[in-house]
């Protein structure tokens, strides 16, 4: 072993220098960190005081130092949302003054309606009436030529301002259908005779036991009114048509014998003060044009 | 660790690079690649004026990747983003063309065509105006840089910036409309990206051309390996003729020993071949994986060989089967055509037919239909079911034109095109802008009382009204489980 072993400063096995920590016999070679990766070390320790100076970075007590170019990436955000409104204006610019069935005529405008109407839709609508207006029982499907308040652009558009059964506005979609059985206006078996004479109306098959002669008349008594004697609905009531072949809830006999007994009453949010009218009309285009506008 | 191991750590793993100086030359084969130089130049940087008419709606820039518009256009071709496999059956027929070119005449891609051996000619040229030949810039790298050197050096390298900046210029235009993009860069008003691109090019070229020069082709490039697999004996290859040349001596010598009979080759070791070289090698060695086979050694021999009266070409085009032959006192024989060219001229016709072929016969229109999922169907009130497509018609034509659409599979099955009014027979008229693509929401419905199965196959055909081209596209029909 020549001299420079000897020195505990240096490991004997690898000639290269140790720290001088020393654990059980067991030294810690010194390796140092390569000078070119030093110097960007350092160099990223002066840079961050230019950094400092520049950007905001200490915090205070209540607030944080500006920093000299006074950049704050909130106004950034700002801006960037302001240039997006504008560049939005100035394609929805003809829709602020144009009708639904201005839109709709117009293939530029239809466009832009279709694709603002699509995301707002997605936004505000599809939680109910599912993506692409699918709907589900008691959702209507919006993509089917069925309506109960009316599938033509006005009513459309009157319906997703005002909603459906919105307390306290008066243009709101309302309709009453009673609570037969809850309420006693009909007996456990006229229900179950008047369920059986719906599915009569609509061409389904009716159970053999079923008293139909006592269902026609329930019916006339005190479904007629509103669904029409032959069940074809009320547009203007809100009475849907029981001989299609769509229903919200379902016309199995189980369904119908709920439908009656305790009514349905499904509720939609008025949009008139939540969404602007512009995306009102998109959405009201929007619905139009999923297949079953009128 | 012992120290000769210590020791055996401290050998660098690179060799340090040795500065080539190439002697200028003259002769047939430089004259050919200052020619080549200033074809490919030429094309290179004047391309992207030339213009080509094709109508009021499309650019007229003969040569231009519109990237922004998602098209390219090759004088009467105009791709689209989705035919991009030209591209492929181009670099498949660029590869095959390589081989051929290897297997009859060697590196002749490397050696006249490559940009790196382009660009580097022209560097060297600049360098020789500056610095003079040779013995000169070995000369003045030697000593300590005066006055002289140093204005000469500065003004080389502010001579090949300028170059390599003009290049990344003339990239930039072909992204672009040239004289407008060439206005708006002279104005600083050019879309940052231009500006990006030509720092980007002026760096990789001045680096490649200027600097790394014959170690681009040495280290970077792949193709002296490949080239060197796909060789044989009978492909031409810049060759010294050592049947001819060896042994080598002096002039002097070769009349002592031919007088005595005694053997004497017609090199002279003068070295002139190594002083041109490009990549500083000699060929003498033989074949390498370093020659770029520029043919510059050929001109310099070949001015030896005149001046001493020796016959040319002691370097040559040759293959290594004919110096074996004579060597073995045969005649030399020269087959260019032999099975392995033919392989390859027949795969450049197949692959080149095949894309004419495509070219000739590809479709101005183009249809994609793309079933909704949300919802699958629609019952409607009268029992019968629709289904939604999202229906994307293509018009490659610089012209309006309209498509009817039409739908097939199913009895009494019908189409409409949601905001587009039906023909007077009943098919959707959609009209598609010149150049361009237009998405329609098309239903499709088949009426109550058609026994449907959950999944059933459908066609939806577009017809041009005017051309009458028709491109069609499959698709399915999704009815309920339950269908009544």
């Amino acid at each position: 072993m020549d001299q420079k072993h000897e020195d505990p400063h240096v490991d004997a096995a690898t000639g290269m220098p140790t720290t001088g920590h020393e654990w059980d016999g067991i030294r810690e070679l010194n390796t140092p960190l390569p000078r070119w990766w030093l110097g960007i070390f350092y160099a990223t320790i002066v840079w961050s005081i230019g950094y400092w100076i520049v950007y905001p970075a200490w915090p205070l007590l209540t607030d944080a130092t500006k920093g000299v170019i006074g950049y704050a990436s909130r106004a950034d955000i700002s801006a960037d949302l302001a240039k997006l409104k504008a560049q939005r204006a100035a394609q929805a610019a003809g829709m602020t003054e144009a009708s639904p069935a201005q839109i709709k005529a117009d293939p530029t405008l239809f466009q832009i309606a279709m694709a603002q109407g699509k995301a707002a839709f997605g936004d505000n609508c599809a939680a109910c009436h599912g993506v692409g207006g699918a709907g589900a029982k008691g959702y209507p499907n919006l993509n089917d030529d069925d309506w109960l308040w009316g599938g033509s652009l006005p009513a459309i558009q009157q319906t997703i301002r005002h909603g459906i059964r919105v307390a306290g506005d008066n243009d709101t979609r309302v309709s009453q259908m009673p609570a037969f059985g809850r309420d006693g206006v009909l007996k456990r078996e006229e229900i179950a005779a008047v369920a059986s004479h719906v599915r009569e109306l609509a061409g389904l098959s009716t159970e053999p036991k079923a008293d139909l002669p006592l269902g026609r008349k329930v019916y006339a008594d005190n479904c007629a009114a509103c669904h029409g004697a032959a069940g074809k609905g009320n547009q203007e009531l809100g009475a849907p048509n029981l001989t299609d072949a769509i229903s919200l809830y379902g016309m199995d006999m189980a369904s119908l014998t709920e439908t009656i007994a305790n009514s349905r009453n499904g509720v939609m949010p008025g949009w008139a003060g939540r969404l602007d009218e512009t995306t009102i009309k998109a959405l009201t285009v929007y619905v139009h044009s999923l297949g079953g506008g009128q | 660790m012992s120290t000769a191991e210590a020791d055996q750590d401290d050998i660098p793993l690179f060799a340090a690079s040795r500065k080539v100086y190439p002697q200028s030359v003259s002769g047939p084969f430089r004259r050919a690649k200052w020619l080549i130089l200033v074809l490919c130049l030429g094309v290179y940087y004047l391309l992207p004026f030339l213009r080509w008419d094709r109508g009021p709606y499309l650019p007229n820039q003969a040569v231009l990747a519109d990237i922004a518009n998602n098209r390219f256009y090759f004088f009467f071709i105009e791709i689209w983003p989705q035919e991009v496999y030209y591209f492929t059956g181009l670099l498949i027929l660029a590869a095959f063309v390589l081989f051929l070119m290897n297997a009859v005449a060697g590196r002749v891609w490397c050696g006249y065509l490559c940009p790196q051996t382009v660009w580097t000619d022209l560097f060297l040229s600049v360098e020789r105006f500056f610095e003079g030949d040779r013995r000169e810039r070995m000369r003045r790298d030697a000593e300590p840089w005066g006055f002289d050197t140093l204005w000469r050096k500065v003004a080389k390298h502010a001579v090949w910036l300028v170059i390599a900046w003009w290049t990344g210029g003339a990239w930039v235009l072909y992204f672009a409309d040239a004289p407008t993009l060439v206005r708006e860069l002279a104005t600083f008003t050019a879309p940052l990206s231009a500006y990006v691109w030509i720092a980007i090019l002026t760096f990789t070229t001045y680096a490649l051309a200027g600097i790394m020069r014959e170690q681009v082709c040495k280290y970077m490039c792949p193709w002296p390996r490949i080239q060197a697999a796909l060789t044989d004996d009978e492909a031409l290859n810049v060759t010294y003729r050592y049947d001819r040349g060896e042994p080598r001596v002096s002039v002097k010598q070769a009349a002592k020993l031919k007088a005595q009979g005694a053997p004497a080759g017609d090199c002279i070791d003068c070295f002139q071949c190594v002083a041109v070289c490009p990549t500083g090698i000699d060929i003498r060695d033989g074949a390498q994986i370093d020659c770029i086979q520029c043919g510059l050694c050929i001109d310099a021999c070949d001015t030896v060989m005149t001046k001493i009266g020796r016959p040319n070409r002691l370097i040559a085009y040759d293959t290594d089967g004919n110096v074996q032959r004579r060597l073995a006192g045969l005649a030399a024989i020269y087959r260019p055509v032999r099975l392995r060219t033919l392989v390859y001229a027949a795969l450049i016709a197949v692959v080149g037919g095949a894309m004419l072929w495509q070219l000739a016969t590809r479709s101005t229109a183009g249809i994609s239909v793309l079933h909704e999922r949300a919802p699958l169907f629609v019952t409607l009130s009268d029992g019968s079911i629709r289904n939604a497509y999202a229906v994307r018609l293509l018009n490659k034509r610089p012209e309006h034109r309209p498509f009817a659409l039409t739908v097939s599979g199913l009895p009494g099955i019908r189409i409409e095109a949601v905001g587009i009014a039906p023909s007077a027979d009943l098919r959707p008229v959609v009209t598609v802008d010149p150049d361009s693509s237009r998405e329609v929401r098309v239903l499709v419905t088949v009426p109550a009382g058609v026994p449907l199965s959950p999944s059933q196959a459908i066609t939806i055909t577009a017809s041009d009204l005017f051309a009458g081209e028709t491109v069609r596209a499959d698709d399915h029909f999704i009815a309920p489980e339950s269908h009544r």
